[in-house]
C-alpha cells in the first residue's frame, strides 16, 4: 500500500515552477532517491512535500488522506526530515537538538515525557551518537551533525523520512556508514524514504527506485537497473557521450581531441589509458574485446577504437583495421603481457610495428 | 538533573539579585533612610513626607524599572530569536526609535493644544512607531536575507527617527521641553501609579502569551524548515512574535522613552548564567534579569552624581556595551576551539 503519493505536482517559488507535472507513489520499507543535475528542482520538490514551500498545483496524499485535509501536528507525526543546510543553534547539546524531533508529541509548553526521552535515547543508539548527548551542537564534526539530524528524525516517528542531500557535506568512510544506517533503518523499521543523492554510484547502490529530474519534470522513474542502462545518465547530466559508465558508476574525464597519436595494443591493465589522458595525447586502441576490464575506460578516452565481440578470436578483417589506424600513429605501446587463444592476432601488430620502424613501448615501462 | 539544578541555581541568583537591590533601592536617594526607617513606613508609623517619598516616587519607579527592564529584556529575546540574530534587539533595529518619534509627535501636538494625555494614548502612538519601524525592517528583510544589512537598517532608522524627535524636541514650547527632553532620553523618573497600573497590564498579558509561544520559539531556533515540519504554522507564528515583541517595546518606550542595550545584554547574560537559550528558561529569566539590571542602572543614574540625574541610557550603556563586545570575542572564541 502506498504511504506517501504525488499526483501532477507542480512546484516552485512564488509564480516560477521549477518542475512540473511530478507523480510518484512510495511504499513501506521502499528507498526513493531524487538524482539530477544542479538546480534541476530536486530541493525544491523535497521542501514542497514537506509543506515548507506551497505546492503550486497537484495532490500530496498520506495513504488515501489528502494532505489538505491535515492537520499540521498530524502532518508532523508522518514525515520527518534531514535538510541540507546547516543549522547553528545557539547552546543546543546534540540531546537538545535530537529532543526537538518530539514536538508533535509534547504538551503545549513543550515538556517532554519520559517516554519521549527514552525515545530520543533509543534514537540516538540507533544511529550511533549515544555519547554526544550532553555535546555542544556546534562542536561536532559533520559526519556526527548528520547522524544527530538522522537521530531528530527518527524520533520523530514518523513513517516517511525525507532527506535533502544527505551525503553531501561527508567523507568516503561516513558517507557508506550513513547510507548503511539508512537501510537499517527501512529493514528494520519498515520506513519509506524520499531522498536526493548527488553520489551516483551511491543512488545506484541504495536505491528501490530512482526519480530522474530533468527538463523541469519527472523524466523517468524505474528501479536502478532500468536507469542506470544505455547513454540514459550521460543525457540526464548533460555529459559528453560516454563520460560516465553506467555499469561501474565510474566517470572519466574529457578524451584528448586530435588525431591519434600513440596506438596501444589492448589487453591489460587501465592506466595507461589515464596516463595517456593525463598529458593529454590522442591515442588509439585495438584489437579490444568489449568484455575485457579496459573497454568502459577506452571507450570514454579513445580517439579511435577497434573492438572485437566478447569471447570470439581476433578477427583477420580487425587486425587489418587496427593496421591501417596503427601506421598512422608515431608510436606504438603494448599493454598486453601475453598472446593466449583469443588475442593471438594482436601479435601482428607488434610485428607490423618493428616492421614498418614505429617505435614500441611497453606500457609497463 | 545537572540541566535542573543550573536552572534552579540560576533563577534562585537573579531573584536574590532583584530583592537585595530592590532594598537597596529603596533606601538609597537624594533622601536616605535606614532599614528601621523603611520597616516604619510600611507598617505606617512614620512621617507623612517619607511615606510620600518612598510610596509616591520611590515605589513606583523601582516598579516601573522591574516591569519596562523586564519588557525590554523580553523584547530583545523575541526579536533575537525571530531574526536568528544575535545583536537583534528593539533599539538596534530601530524599532524604540520608531516608538520614541511618534509618542513625541503626538505628546508635543497634545501639549500644543492643551490636551492632557493619558498613558493609554501614550502607548497607543508608541505602538504605532514602533509597528511602522518593524514594518520596514521586515521589508527589508524579506528582501535580503544579508544580516549585515539589516542591522545597517536598523540602526539608520533609529537615527532618522531620532533626529527628528531631536528637531521637534529642540523646536517645542518652552513648558513641554524639560519633560520632554527627559523623557526623549530615557528615564524611569515620572512614573504615578495609574502608569504602573497600566504597564502591568499590558506586560503581564504580553508575557503570558510570549510564554506559551516558548514552545514554537524552541522549533524556529532549529530554522524555519524544520520548524514546519514538526507542525509550526510558522506564518503566524512570526506575526505572533514580531506583535508581542513590539507592544512590549512601545510600552517601555511610552513610559521611559528609549533604553539601549538592555534588549541585547540581558538575554545574552541569561543564555551564559543558564547554559542553554531554551525560550521556556530564558523568557521568564530575562524578564527577572532585565528587571534586576535595570533596576541596578536606575539606581546608579540616580545616586551616582546626585542631586544630578543621568539618563538611563548612558548606564545601561557604560555596562551593556562590555557585554555585546563580549559577545562577539566569545562566539569567536567558541568556534575556534
Amino acid at each position: 500500500m502506498n504511504v506517501f503519493s504525488a499526483e501532477k505536482l507542480s512546484v516552485g517559488y512564488g509564480k516560477k515552477i521549477i518542475a512540473a507535472d511530478i507523480s510518484f507513489q512510495i511504499e513501506k520499507g521502499e528507498i526513493l532517491t531524487l538524482i539530477g543535475a544542479n538546480g534541476s528542482g530536486k530541493s525544491t520538490i523535497l521542501k514542497s512535500i514537506l509543506l515548507q514551500l506551497k505546492t503550486l498545483s497537484g495532490n500530496i496524499y498520506f495513504e488515501n488522506k489528502n494532505i489538505h485535509e491535515m492537520k499540521r501536528s498530524e502532518i508532523a507525526e508522518r514525515i520527518s526530515a534531514v535538510m541540507t543546510d546547516r543549522i547553528t543553534p545557539e547552546l543546543m547539546t546534540c540531546g537538545d537538538v535530537v529532543e526537538s524531533g518530539r514536538y508533535p508529541y509534547t504538551n503545549s509548553l513543550g515538556i517532554l515525557s519520559s517516554d519521549d526521552k527514552a525515545k530520543v535515547r533509543e534514537a540516538m543508539e540507533l544511529v550511533g551518537v549515544g555519547n554526544l548527548f550532553y555535546t555542544d551542537f556546534s562542536c561536532i564534526s559533520d559526519g556526527q551533525r548528520q547522524r544527530v539530524m538522522l537521530a531528530r528524525a527518527i524520533c520523530q516517528d514518523t513513517d516517511i523520512l525525507v532527506l535533502d542531500e544527505p551525503t553531501s557535506f561527508l567523507d568516503a568512510h561516513h558517507k557508506l556508514e550513513l547510507l548503511n544506517i539508512l537501510k537499517k533503518l527501512v529493514r528494520e523499521r519498515n520506513l519509506a524514504v524520499i531522498m536526493s543523492l548527488h553520489e551516483l554510484d551511491l543512488a545506484q547502490k541504495i536505491s528501490d527506485r530512482i526519480i530522474c529530474i530533468n527538463n523541469h519534470t519527472a523524466e523517468k522513474i524505474g528501479t536502478p537497473e532500468e536507469i542506470f542502462s544505455g547513454d540514459y545518465i550521460n543525457s540526464l547530466y548533460n555529459l559528453k557521450s560516454n563520460s560516465f559508465d553506467c555499469m561501474y558508476c565510474s566517470y572519466e574525464l574529457e578524451r584528448p581531441r586530435g588525431e591519434p597519436e600513440v596506438f596501444v595494443i589492448a589487453g591489460g591493465e587501465v592506466e595507461i589509458y589515464r596516463k595517456l589522458q593525463r598529458k593529454n595525447i590522442p591515442f588509439a586502441v585495438g584489437v579490444i574485446h568489449e568484455n575485457s576490464i579496459e573497454y568502459p575506460a577506452v571507450r570514454a578516452l579513445a580517439t579511435e577504437i577497434v573492438t572485437e565481440k566478447s569471447f570470439e578470436p581476433v578477427s583477420q578483417q580487425a587486425i587489418e583495421k587496427a593496421l591501417e589506424i596503427m601506421k598512422r600513429c608515431s608510436a606504438v605501446i603494448n599493454n598486453c603481457p601475453a598472446w593466449g587463444t583469443m588475442n593471438k592476432k594482436n601479435s601482428v601488430l607488434m610485428e607490423q610495428a618493428e616492421k614498418c620502424g614505429i617505435p614500441v613501448y611497453n606500457s609497463k615501462k | 538533573m545537572n540541566k535542573k539544578i543550573r536552572y534552579t541555581t540560576g533563577f534562585f541568583v537573579l531573584f536574590i539579585g532583584m530583592v537585595l537591590l530592590f532594598f537597596v533601592s529603596l533606601i538609597n536617594g537624594s533622601v536616605e533612610f535606614s532599614l528601621k526607617e523603611i520597616m516604619n513606613i510600611f507598617s505606617g508609623n512614620d512621617t507623612t513626607v517619607g511615606q510620600n517619598i518612598i510610596f509616591q516616587i520611590r515605589l513606583p519607579r523601582i516598579v516601573a524599572s522591574v516591569l519596562l527592564g523586564g519588557s525590554l529584556a523580553v523584547s530583545g529575546f523575541l526579536l533575537q530569536t525571530f531574526f536568528a540574530n544575535p545583536i537583534a534587539s528593539p533599539f538596534v533595529l530601530g524599532i524604540s526609535s520608531g516608538a520614541k518619534l511618534t509618542t513625541a509627535i503626538i505628546m508635543i501636538f497634545c501639549a500644543g493644544r492643551g490636551i492632557i494625555l493619558n498613558s493609554v494614548s501614550l502607548v497607543i502612538s508608541a505602538f504605532a512607531g514602533a509597528m511602522t519601524a518593524t514594518g520596514i525592517i521586515l521589508a527589508v528583510s524579506g528582501r535580503v536575507k544579508n544580516m549585515s544589512v539589516l542591522v545597517v537598517c536598523g540602526v539608520m532608522i533609529g537615527y532618522i527617527c531620532s533626529a527628528i524627535t531631536d528637531i521637534m524636541v529642540t523646536f517645542a514650547d518652552d513648558s513641554n521641553i524639560i519633560k520632554l527632553h527627559n523623557w526623549s532620553m530615557g528615564t524611569f523618573s515620572g512614573t504615578d501609579w495609574d502608569d504602573i497600573k497600566i504597564i502591568s497590564v499590558i506586560v503581564s498579558v504580553t508575557l503570558v502569551f510570549s510564554f506559551l509561544l516558548s514552545k514554537s520559539m524552541n522549533a524556529y531556533q532549529m530554522g524555519e524548515g524544520y520548524a514546519v515540519n514538526m507542525g509550526v504554522n510558522v506564518r503566524l507564528f512570526r506575526v505572533e512574535l514580531i506583535l508581542l515583541s513590539s507592544i512590549l517595546s512601545a510600552c517601555v518606550t511610552a513610559f521611559a522613552g528609549p533604553v539601549s542595550f538592555v534588549g541585547i545584554s540581558v538575554p545574552h547574560l541569561v543564555k551564559g548564567l543558564f547554559g542553554t537559550a531554551k525560550p521556556i528558561v530564558i523568557i521568564p529569566a530575562s524578564f527577572i534579569g532585565g528587571g534586576a539590571f535595570c533596576l541596578l542602572c536606575d539606581l546608579i543614574a540616580r545616586t551616582f552624581f546626585a542631586p544630578v540625574e543621568l539618563n538611563i541610557s548612558s548606564v545601561t550603556a557604560v555596562f551593556g556595551a562590555p557585554v555585546v563586545m563580549w559577545i562577539m570575542l566569545e562566539k569567536r572564541r567558541r568556534k575556534t576551539t
